[in-house]
C-alpha cells in the first residue's frame, strides 16, 4: 500500500541530487577577478591576448589562481583584492599603451570560486539583484518627438542643399512640428522637386498644397516610417550608453530596451556612482551649425539665428548662430583626440556617409567662414567648438585651435557623448552602496535560518518522525527552490530572499495537513497503514487549491510588478510549485520508505493522537 | 503532543452573528482611518527622491533639516531610520528641478551642515510618471487577483463560496491598509506585494474550511446534520491545521521581523497581521456567509429523479 515503485523512487532521488549539484556553487563564494572585454567590434578577445596578459602577469611576479575565456572576454582569478587592483592596473597599461585610444575594457569584477566541473554543467551561483550587490540602476525615457523632429530636422537640412545642387529654385524648407514645407514660386519647379524628393527621399508622404501665390510641397513621415525611426531611435541610443558605460569599466552592465521607448541600465558593482550617474546621465544631443557672421556688432540676436554661450577659461562669449542645422549628432561616428600636423593638439572627427556628403558641400560654400558645434542639454545649448572651415573637406576632419590636450580630450568625449539620436530622460535611479548590498544578503539569510529552525524544531517536538519527516521535505523544497533559481539565473533580491522565507512558512502548510489528516484516521480507529494512505490522499485534494490560489496572487505579481516587486513574485511562484513537489512526492517517499515495509504495524511515530472519551 | 483536545464540535454558528458584527465594526474602523489619515505612501508611488545616509557618530538632525531648508528643500522629510547612525532623507519631486541632481546637491548641502561625512548607502529617484504607473500597476494586481481567486472558487466549489471567500479575505486586506493608515507606516512595494500574498493566503484558510464541508455534505455518515452543525464540524476539525500551520508561518514571519533589518520590518508587519487577522475571517467571517447565502446539501449532491409513475 504505501509504497512506491523502484522507478518513482529513483526518479524522486535523481531530481534531489540534481538539485544539490545546482545548489551547490552558492556556496563557494566570490573571488576577486579583472575582466577584459573589447570595446571596438573590431577588436576580439582571443588566445593571443590572453597570452599576453599572463605573460605580463608573470614577468611582474603576480599570482593568479586561474582563467576563463570566452568569445566576448577573458576573466582572471585573484586571491584577493589587492592583487585584483595591483593586476587590473598592470593588464590595463599593458592592451591599452595609448590611454587615449582603448582597444579593451579592462574592469574589476567578483567570480564565482566553484570548481570548473560544475561550471561547465552550466552550474552558477544565483544571479544577485542590485540591492544585494550593490550598484546603479537607470531607467531613461527616450524622447519619441524628439527622434522624429531631429530626424525632420536633418531632412531639412539635406533637402535644402539637394534642391540648391539641382538649381531647383525654392523659397525655402521648414520644418513645423512634424511636417516640412518647401514653398516655391511656380508649379513647374515645384514639380521637379517632387520628383527629387522622391527618388531621394522616398520615406516622405508629399502633398500638393496652394497658399496664397506660392505653391507648397508638403512632406510628412509616414505611420509606418515613423515608428521605424523610434525603434531605430532607441537602438541607436542603447549603442551610444553601451559605448559610454564601456569607458566606466563596469564588468556586467545591463543595457535593455523595456517596453517601446524606454531603456533600463543596470551597473552593478559600481564603485563611483557619481562618475556612472555623470556619464550615463548625460543625456545630450548635438549640432553643427554654422556661425552668423557680423552678428555680434548688434548685440542681439538677429531673425534667423540663435545666441549660445562658448565657455573658455571660465569666461562666456556667446556665439550667434543661424538657425538652420547643418548636420545632427547621429552623424558623427567618432571623435578622438589627436595631433595635428603641427604636433599641437586637435580633435579628429568622423562622420558618416550622409554626414560626409553634407559637409563636403557646407565646407565648398563657406570656406573661411565659421562653424560652430553645439551641445543640447535639456533643451540648454553650449557652443563646445568655434572653428574656421579652412578647407573643403568631407566625413573625416581636425578641428585645430588653442587647445590643450586636456581640453581635445574633453571635447572628443563631449562629442562622443552627444551622439544620442533622441534626447532621453532619466525618469527613475536607485543606487545601492556595496555595504548595504552585503548587509542585506545577511539579513535575508538569517531570517531564513532562525524561521526554518523554529518550525523544524517545533514540527518534531508535535509529529515526533512524522515531523522529522515534514522538516526533511522542507529541506528538500529549500533544496530545490535555491536549485531551480540557479539554473533560471533568476534575478535573487531582498524581496526574493523574504520570498523565499515566507514560502517555506507556507509549504509547511501542507505537511501540516497530511500530519492531522493521518491523525484523524487514526483517531476514527484506522489501520496504521490505511491511515497513511488515506491521509496522504484525501490531503491532496486541499493542498492543490490552496496552492493554486497562492499561485494566482504570485502570477499577478509577476504580470504587473517591477524591480524587486518583480523578485518576490517569481520567487514566490517557483516556490510554490517546488513545495508541492517536496511537500507531498518527497515527504511520501520518506514516509514510504520507513514504513512501507512493515506489514504488521501497530502505531505511527506522529506524536499523541488523543482519543476523546478514552478511560485511562 | 497535541494541543487540541475537542471533544465535540465548538457550535461555532451559535455566534455567527456577533463574529461578523466585530468583524464589521473594525472593517469600518479600518475604513475609517483609511480615509481620515490615508496611508503614508512611499516614494515609490508617490515620485521622490531618498537617500539613506550613514554616519560614523549620530548626527543631530536639526542641524540637517536647517541646511536642507536653507538650501530651498522646504518640504523635506529628515529622520533616523533604523538606529541613530542611519539617517534617512527624503525630498519629493520638483518640476522645476533636474531630479537626477537633486541628490547630489543634498549630499553637498548636507556634508556641509555636519562635521562628520555621512557614507551614501542607498539613493531611490522616482520620476512621477513611474510613480503613477506603479500605483496603477498595483491596483491592477490587485483586481487580477480578486477575480481570478473569485473564478477559481466559483469554479471548484460554488459561486456561494466564491462570494463569501473573496468577502471575508478583502475585508482581511481593508484591515492591514487601516493598520497602516492608523499608525502611518510606510506603505511600499514590497508591502503590496504582502498584501497579495497575504490574500492569496488567507483564501487558503476558507479553502480548507469549504473542502470540509463539501466532504461533510457528501458523507452519507452526517446525512442528519444540519447546515450550521456541518459547518460547524468543518471548522471544528480543522482549527488545528490552521493555527498551527499559522503559527508556523508567524515564527518565520518573527524571524523576519527579528532579523529582517528595517527594510523588511513593514513587509514582516504586514504579513503578520494579515496571518493573524486570516484565521479569524476566513474562518469565522467566511462560515456564516456561506451559510446566509444559503448553502445546502443538495447543491453537492446530485439529486435522484424519481419516476412519477402514472397514475391511472
Amino acid at each position: 500500500m504505501n509504497r512506491y515503485p523502484l522507478w518513482k523512487n529513483l526518479s524522486i532521488l535523481l531530481v534531489l541530487v540534481v538539485g544539490l549539484l545546482y545548489t551547490l556553487p552558492n556556496f563557494f563564494g566570490e573571488v576577486p577577478a579583472v575582466q577584459v572585454s573589447a570595446s571596438r567590434s573590431t577588436v576580439k578577445v582571443d588566445s593571443v591576448v590572453e597570452t599576453r596578459v599572463l605573460e605580463a602577469l608573470i614577468a611582474a611576479k603576480i599570482q593568479y589562481t586561474g582563467t576563463i575565456r570566452d568569445e566576448s572576454s577573458l576573466r582572471v582569478r585573484f586571491a584577493d583584492d589587492k592583487t585584483q587592483l595591483q593586476a587590473r592596473d598592470l593588464i590595463e597599461k599593458t592592451l591599452n599603451p595609448d590611454p587615449k585610444d582603448t582597444s579593451y575594457v579592462v574592469a574589476l569584477n567578483l567570480l564565482s570560486a566553484s570548481p570548473a566541473w560544475l561550471t561547465s554543467l552550466a552550474a552558477h551561483p544565483m544571479y544577485l539583484g542590485l540591492d544585494l550587490r550593490g550598484g546603479v540602476h537607470f531607467l531613461l525615457q527616450v524622447d519619441m518627438k524628439g527622434a522624429l523632429t531631429k530626424q525632420l530636422d536633418a531632412t531639412s537640412g539635406d533637402l535644402r542643399t539637394s534642391l540648391r545642387e539641382k538649381k531647383i529654385y525654392n523659397s525655402g524648407v521648414t520644418r513645423d512640428d512634424l511636417t516640412l514645407t518647401v514653398r516655391f514660386s511656380d508649379a513647374a519647379m515645384r514639380d521637379k522637386a517632387r520628383n527629387l524628393v522622391r527618388d531621394t527621399h522616398p520615406d516622405l508622404t508629399l502633398t500638393d498644397r496652394a497658399e496664397g501665390s506660392e505653391f507648397l510641397l508638403v512632406g510628412t513621415l509616414s505611420p509606418l516610417e515613423q515608428k521605424r525611426i523610434q525603434e531605430e531611435a532607441v537602438k541607436q541610443n542603447i549603442i551610444t550608453l553601451h559605448n559610454r558605460v564601456n569607458e566606466l569599466g563596469v564588468a556586467e552592465p545591463v543595457i535593455q530596451q523595456q517596453g517601446a521607448d524606454r531603456i533600463v541600465v543596470q551597473l552593478p558593482g559600481v564603485q563611483d556612482v557619481g562618475k556612472a550617474k555623470d556619464l550615463i546621465g548625460r543625456t545630450a544631443t548635438l549640432e553643427v551649425r554654422l556661425v552668423q557672421e557680423n552678428a555680434e556688432l548688434s548685440g542681439t540676436a538677429p531673425a534667423g539665428a540663435d545666441v549660445f554661450p562658448e565657455i573658455r577659461d571660465g569666461v562666456s562669449v556667446p556665439v550667434f548662430v543661424k538657425k538652420l542645422v547643418v548636420l545632427t549628432g547621429d552623424r558623427f561616428v567618432g571623435a578622438t583626440s589627436s595631433f595635428d600636423s603641427n604636433n599641437n593638439p586637435a580633435v579628429s572627427i568622423k562622420l558618416d556617409s550622409a554626414g560626409g556628403r553634407i559637409m563636403r558641400q557646407v565646407t565648398r560654400e563657406n570656406l573661411k567662414k565659421r562653424m560652430a558645434i553645439i551641445l543640447f542639454e535639456k533643451n540648454k545649448g553650449e557652443a563646445i567648438s568655434v572653428a574656421t572651415i579652412q578647407g573643403e573637406f568631407g566625413n573625416q576632419f581636425e578641428i585645430t585651435g588653442q587647445f590643450s590636450s586636456e581640453e581635445t580630450n574633453r571635447l572628443a568625449i563631449l562629442i562622443r557623448s552627444g551622439a544620442l539620436a533622441a534626447p532621453m530622460e532619466i525618469i527613475e535611479e536607485r543606487t545601492i552602496g556595496p555595504s548595504l548590498g552585503a548587509d542585506n544578503i545577511k539579513k535575508g539569510f538569517d531570517s531564513t535560518l532562525w524561521g526554518f529552525i523554529a518550525i523544524a524544531v517545533f514540527m518534531c517536538l508535535y509529529y515526533r518522525l512524522f515531523g522529522l519527516i515534514s522538516t526533511l521535505a522542507l529541506g528538500a523544497n529549500l533544496l530545490l527552490l535555491v536549485a531551480v533559481l540557479s539554473m533560471l539565473q533568476a534575478t535573487l533580491t531582498l524581496p526574493g530572499i523574504a520570498a523565499i522565507a515566507l514560502t517555506l512558512g507556507m509549504a509547511i502548510d501542507a505537511n501540516v495537513l497530511i500530519n492531522e489528516r493521518i491523525r484523524e484516521e487514526l483517531r476514527n480507529g484506522s489501520s496504521p497503514q490505511a491511515a497513511i494512505d488515506v491521509g496522504y490522499a484525501r490531503a491532496f485534494g486541499t493542498i492543490l487549491d490552496s496552492n493554486v490560489t497562492t499561485l494566482i496572487a504570485g502570477g499577478a505579481l509577476l504580470a504587473f510588478g517591477s524591480g524587486p516587486v518583480r523578485g518576490f513574485a517569481i520567487v514566490h511562484v517557483l516556490g510554490i510549485l517546488t513545495s508541492m513537489f517536496s511537500a507531498i512526492i518527497v515527504s511520501r517517499m520518506i514516509t514510504n520508505f520507513v514504513y512501507g515495509r512493515r506489514r504488521k504495524l501497530d502505531t505511527l511515530a506522529i506524536g499523541q493522537v488523543w482519543k476523546p472519551g478514552v478511560q485511562a | 503532543m497535541e494541543f487540541f483536545r475537542i471533544h465535540k464540535d465548538i457550535p461555532f454558528m451559535k455566534r455567527a452573528l456577533l463574529f461578523n458584527i466585530i468583524s464589521l465594526v473594525t472593517f469600518l474602523l479600518a475604513v475609517f482611518f483609511l480615509f481620515s489619515r490615508g496611508l503614508h505612501l512611499s516614494v515609490e508611488f508617490t515620485g521622490g527622491t531618498v537617500m539613506e545616509l550613514h554616519y560614523k557618530e549620530a548626527p543631530q538632525l536639526e542641524p540637517i533639516r536647517q541646511a536642507l531648508d536653507k538650501a530651498g528643500y522646504t518640504d523635506s522629510l529628515v529622520q533616523n531610520f533604523g538606529t541613530s547612525l542611519d539617517v534617512m532623507i527624503r525630498v519629493p519631486n520638483r518640476a522645476t528641478e533636474n531630479s537626477t541632481k537633486v541628490s547630489e546637491k543634498v549630499m553637498s548641502t548636507i556634508s556641509a551642515a555636519t562635521s562628520s561625512k555621512p557614507d551614501l548607502r542607498r539613493v531611490e529617484f522616482v520620476g512621477p510618471q513611474v510613480g503613477k504607473e506603479l500605483a496603477e500597476d498595483g491596483a491592477m494586481a490587485l483586481l487580477v487577483v480578486v477575480c481570478g481567486i473569485m473564478i477559481y472558487l466559483a469554479i471548484r466549489f460554488e459561486w456561494r463560496f466564491a462570494v463569501s471567500a473573496i468577502i471575508a479575505n478583502l475585508h482581511d486586506v481593508i484591515i492591514i491598509l487601516g493598520f497602516f493608515a492608523c499608525f502611518q507606516w510606510e506603505f511600499s512595494l514590497p508591502v503590496l506585494a504582502a498584501v497579495l500574498a497575504v490574500l492569496g493566503y488567507s483564501v487558503n484558510e476558507s479553502v480548507v474550511v469549504f473542502d470540509r464541508v463539501r466532504e461533510s455534505f457528501r458523507n452519507s455518515r452526517m446525512r442528519g446534520f444540519t447546515v450550521p452543525q456541518i459547518l460547524d464540524h468543518a471548522i471544528t476539525s480543522t482549527i488545528s491545521r490552521t493555527i498551527i500551520t499559522h503559527g508556523c508561518t508567524q515564527m518565520m514571519v518573527l524571524s523576519m521581523l527579528l532579523f529582517g533589518g528595517p527594510t523588511l520590518h513593514y513587509f514582516a508587519l504586514a504579513l503578520t497581521i494579515g496571518i493573524c487577522f486570516g484565521i479569524y475571517s476566513s474562518v469565522l467571517v467566511a462560515s456564516p456567509l456561506v451559510m446566509w447565502l444559503g448553502v445546502s446539501r443538495e447543491q453537492f449532491i446530485k439529486p435522484v429523479v424519481k419516476k412519477e409513475e402514472a397514475v391511472v
